[in-house]
Order: C-alpha cells, then sequence, then structure tokens
C-alpha cells in the first residue's frame, strides 16, 4: 500500500475511535447524523456530481428504503432487521430506481430531475393513503433493536465507508470514465462508443441502492417514521443537494465535508437561534456560493491547483 | 476492391427539408474519399447518418456488408467506425489523456491497458506535451488533434474526418496532413470532410461533391475539380 494511501486512512481510524472516547448519547447522535449524511452526499454526487443527471426527487429512495424495514417490522419481523433491513431498503429503493431511470434516461436535459421529482411526491402520497401498508400519515413507530448508540454509529459508519469504497473503485474504473464524459458531452460519449442510456441507469442505481440503505438506516436508528419526514423534499432532495454542493460536487470529499459542516451548523443555529435556524443556514449557503462556488473542496483545490501551476511557471522562468 | 461502407439511395428529410436526397455511394477499403460542397450541402448530415446519430428517412447503409441505419452512435463505434466532429466535443474538465481514455475504455474493461492505448494515440497524434492539460482549456490547433486521438483510440477500421483542418494556421494544416497520412498508412480507411481545397485535392483518392444534399460529382480530384456542375456549385453559373 502506498504512503499516500496510508495517510488517507489515517481520518478513518479516528473516526473508528470516536465511539472509545465518548459515550455521550448526543455527541454520538450528532457523529451518526453526520455519517448518515455523509452516504447521501456522496451517492448524490455519484449521479449529481460525476454522471451530470441532476435528482430533485432523491427523498423517493430515502423513503422507499425507510419504508421498506419499516414495513418489516411491522408486518411482525423483529427489531434487529438493521443488518439485511439495510440490503433489502437498498435493493427496493434500486428496483424503484430501475424503473424511473429506464422510463427517463433515454431522455436528456431535465425529464429526469422533473420525474423523480414528482416520483417522490407521488410516494408520499402512496404512503399517506396507503393505511393499511403505511399506517398512513401516523407513520410506523417501533422499538429500535439496541439501546447502545455504538452500535448505530458503528453500522453507519460501515455503510459509509462501503459507500466511499464502492464510489472510490467505480470512479476509477471504466464506468467512472463513462460516468465524466456523460456529463461533459452525452453526443460525444454516444460516439465514443457509450452506451448512455445504459452507464447513466448504473449511476442511479448504484446511487439509489446507498441512498435507500441509508433510508432503512435511518428507520432502524430513529425508530419512526412517516411519510412527511422520509419523502420530504426540502429535508431529503434539497438537502442532499445542498451537502453535496457545500462541501463541492464532483470532489471525493466534498460531500463528506459537506454533511459535517451541515450537521455542526444547523445544530449551532438550533440551540443558539432556535426555530429560525433554518434561516441561518440559508444565509450560510448564500455566502458559500458566493465565496467558495465549486463548494468548499472544490473552490480550495482548485485554488492550489492554480497556485501550482503558477509557481511552476516561474520556476521554469 | 470491396466496399466496406455502402449508402444506399439514402435521403434524411426534417420535416419539409430536405438535407440529404438519394445519397448512393461507397467507400472502397485502404481508400482516402473526400466529400466536398458548398456550406450547407449536407456533408456533415452525411457523418450523421453514417455514425447512428439521425435515423435515415429512406434507404440504407452498410458497413462491412452489415446493415447500419437505425443503429445507435455507441453501437457503430464499436462495430469500428468512429468520427470527429466539425464543432470539436472536448470533455472539458477532463485531461487530455483521460479523454483518450475514455474512448479507449470502448474496446477493453481494464484500466491499465485503456492507458496504454491513450498513451499511443496521443503519442501517434503528436499530442505528448499536451497529456496532463484539461481539454477545454486546448487551443483549436490542439482540440482538432484531440478529436483524431479519441477517434483512432477506438482502434476504428473506418475512420470520419470532419474538417480537421478548418482553422487550422499553414503549420497546423502541414501537421495535420502528415498526421491523416500516417493514419492511413496504418489501414484504416477514411472519409474525409474538408473545405480546405488543397488539401483535398492532394490528400484525396477520390472525390464526391454534394449540393443540396444531392451528389453532383463523383470521380479522381482532377474530373470533379473540372466538372461544370461543381464549379457551378461553388462560382456560380457565371464562371461554370
Amino acid at each position: 500500500m502506498s504512503r499516500k494511501s496510508l495517510i488517507g486512512l489515517l481520518p478513518v481510524a479516528a473516526v473508528l475511535l470516536i465511539p472509545l472516547l465518548t459515550q455521550s448519547p448526543y455527541l454520538l447522535h450528532m457523529f451518526i447524523l453526520s455519517l448518515l449524511w455523509i452516504v447521501l452526499g456522496q451517492s448524490w454526487n455519484l449521479l449529481g456530481g460525476y454522471t451530470g443527471q441532476i435528482s430533485y426527487g432523491h427523498a423517493a429512495f430515502f423513503g422507499v428504503g425507510a419504508y421498506t424495514t419499516g414495513i418489516m417490522v411491522k408486518s411482525g419481523q423483529s427489531p434487529s432487521t438493521a443488518w439485511w433491513g439495510l440490503l433489502l431498503g437498498g435493493l427496493a429503493a434500486a428496483v424503484v430506481a430501475a424503473f424511473i431511470g429506464w422510463v427517463c434516461f433515454r431522455l436528456r436535459g431535465s425529464y429526469f430531475s422533473l420525474s423523480v421529482l414528482a416520483l417522490s411526491e407521488v410516494l408520499r402520497l402512496v404512503a399517506v393513503n396507503w393505511n393499511r401498508l403505511t399506517n398512513g400519515a401516523e407513520g410506523i413507530l417501533f422499538i429500535p433493536a439496541f439501546t447502545q448508540k455504538t452500535y448505530y454509529y458503528y453500522i453507519v459508519f460501515a455503510l459509509a465507508a462501503v459507500n466511499l469504497g464502492v464510489i472510490r473503485w467505480v470512479m476509477r474504473s471504466k464506468p467512472g470514465y463513462y460516468f465524466l464524459a456523460i456529463r461533459e458531452d452525452q453526443d460525444c460519449a454516444e460516439s465514443l462508443g457509450i452506451d448512455t442510456t445504459k452507464y447513466k441507469l448504473l449511476s442511479l442505481l448504484i446511487s439509489a441502492f446507498f441512498t435507500g440503505a441509508a433510508g432503512a438506516f435511518y428507520m432502524n436508528y430513529m425508530g419512526f417514521i412517516d411519510p412527511g419526514i422520509v419523502f420530504s423534499i426540502p429535508d431529503i432532495s434539497i438537502m442532499m443537494i445542498l451537502v453535496t454542493m457545500l462541501g463541492g460536487a464532483a470532489t471525493k470529499w466534498g460531500p463528506a465535508v459537506g454533511a459535517i459542516l451541515f450537521i455542526l451548523v444547523s445544530e449551532i443555529f438550533r440551540v443558539w437561534v432556535g426555530s429560525g435556524h433554518l434561516l441561518f443556514f440559508g444565509v450560510l449557503i448564500i455566502a458559500i456560493i458566493i465565496y467558495f462556488p465549486n463548494g468548499i473542496v472544490g473552490t480550495l483545490t482548485d485554488r492550489w491547483a492554480r497556485k501550482r501551476r503558477l509557481q511552476g511557471a516561474e520556476a521554469a522562468a | 476492391m470491396t466496399a466496406l461502407l455502402e449508402l444506399k439511395d439514402v435521403t434524411k428529410r426534417f420535416g419539409g427539408l430536405q438535407a440529404v436526397g438519394h445519397m448512393t455511394f461507397s467507400l472502397n477499403k485502404g481508400e482516402i474519399l473526400g466529400l466536398i460542397g458548398p456550406n450547407g450541402a449536407g456533408k456533415t448530415t452525411i457523418f450523421n447518418l453514417i455514425n447512428g446519430f439521425y435515423p435515415p428517412t429512406g434507404g440504407t447503409i452498410f458497413f462491412k456488408g452489415k446493415k447500419i441505419d437505425g443503429l445507435k452512435p455507441h453501437t457503430v463505434c464499436r462495430l469500428g467506425l468512429a468520427r470527429t466532429f466539425q464543432v470539436v466535443k472536448p470533455l472539458a474538465r477532463l485531461s487530455v489523456l483521460d479523454n483518450v481514455m475514455v474512448s479507449a475504455f470502448s474496446r477493453t474493461n481494464h484500466r491499465e491497458e485503456a492507458r496504454k492505448t491513450a498513451l499511443e494515440a496521443t503519442t501517434f497524434t503528436e499530442m505528448d506535451a499536451w497529456r496532463d492539460v484539461p481539454a477545454g482549456s486546448l487551443p483549436l490547433g490542439m482540440r482538432k488533434r484531440l478529436e483524431m486521438a479519441r477517434a483512432l483510440a477506438t482502434k476504428p477500421e473506418v475512420l470520419l474526418l470532419d474538417e480537421n483542418f478548418a482553422g487550422l494556421n499553414p503549420t497546423e494544416v502541414e501537421k495535420t496532413n502528415a498526421i491523416v497520412k500516417k493514419i492511413h498508412e496504418t489501414g484504416i480507411t477514411i472519409l474525409i470532410i474538408e473545405h480546405n481545397m488543397r488539401v483535398i485535392m492532394a490528400i484525396s483518392h477520390r472525390l464526391i461533391c454534394i449540393n443540396y444534399g444531392e451528389k453532383i460529382a463523383e470521380g479522381t480530384p482532377q474530373e470533379v475539380a473540372n466538372n461544370p456542375q461543381v464549379v457551378e456549385a461553388y462560382l456560380g453559373a457565371a464562371h461554370a
């Protein structure tokens, strides 16, 4: 293993040790939420940042994942479904994604973006009205399997790590190159031998799978969902976009930085300002868009690269 | 001589406008066939028909004896027919090498192999020094060359070149000329659209001239250049 990848493992190791350093449920809760949002940001980033297919409705996949576990427990499975519930939630979300992608990805432009937004609303209404299956607007409530937050911490940590690993691996291999080509120019991608419909669908499937798994984790962890929470456009769909944009779309660590900042800032504002906290969060986002147009990670790496080029040019001169 | 690519009575209409009408010609293995005609004659439309961007309104296109009209561009590319774009399409935020690697992936699933092909293609087109530059910041001459490098990395049997000389300075024209000849020497059959008459008269074995979407002349460069209809299309009836 190269030295660079060893250094890359250091923060991972540090994150792994956190539950040994603190048992505070509040702090662990913050860390768990951060990791959950890292998964959501990274998943949106694969499709929106790298493949250039903007989704305004990823709550559809989050909600389907959450309801899959919720309905499993409601219909008599034991609440310790956390483990394979994650997998099943992801798969259910991928099935929904396969349908919408298969319909929309032959077209280009905003068809997908808008259809997936509509899809998430349709699913929310289904969840509200299909009482027998979903308990409707009342939502689904169960006692979570573990009382210790440490377990959840490691589960979501594993999910985030697998998510990051899969995306890194994909982006370094053929599909990753194809995703970028599709983002840059679809006509060109087609003429270079890329089945653009198929690869857009592949990107969506991976993205939806992890979003669904994150939704299933959310259900397991919180023990309560209702349609308004998990199919929420502002709180899930739009936040996934903002988290990615905040940190830097199409960057390796951008979504992680965005997710941590998002949790940190909304918590600080919530404690200090109370109910008006979303307003301040909005102001922060406007400031970031002005001063870091490519997100924090994206803008900083651009600046460093330019500086290095200038230094290189000076050294050559 | 065997025809690698054959167009039979190919027609393309956009609503009421006929862009290409009853086009019939064949591209023989190993030749360089030039396609000329005034602006808007339908040359690029023919490329878009061959490469699969447009389905023809009528007629059939054969590649190696197989019917390819109606196939998607990515399938046509995999069959061994690559093209360049007149309006260059660099994958702007990717480096030159990554651009070429993307197209090299059409023949392999392995990153290292794609990289090797891309290195060869960029060396072949003499772009070694530009490999790490983002394609979006290349000067025009290099963008045109990137188009060729990318097309080559798909390992085509037939290459469609769409105005790769346009907008180049005389030195670059010479360089591109040499590269096209070098490509031909590797055994690739070439169909080329070009407005630079000096270049296309010298490089093509045969020429086809089209106007208003119809073929008006076909033959050796000399024959076509002396054809009164061709002169009329370019210079008007008074000169014919």
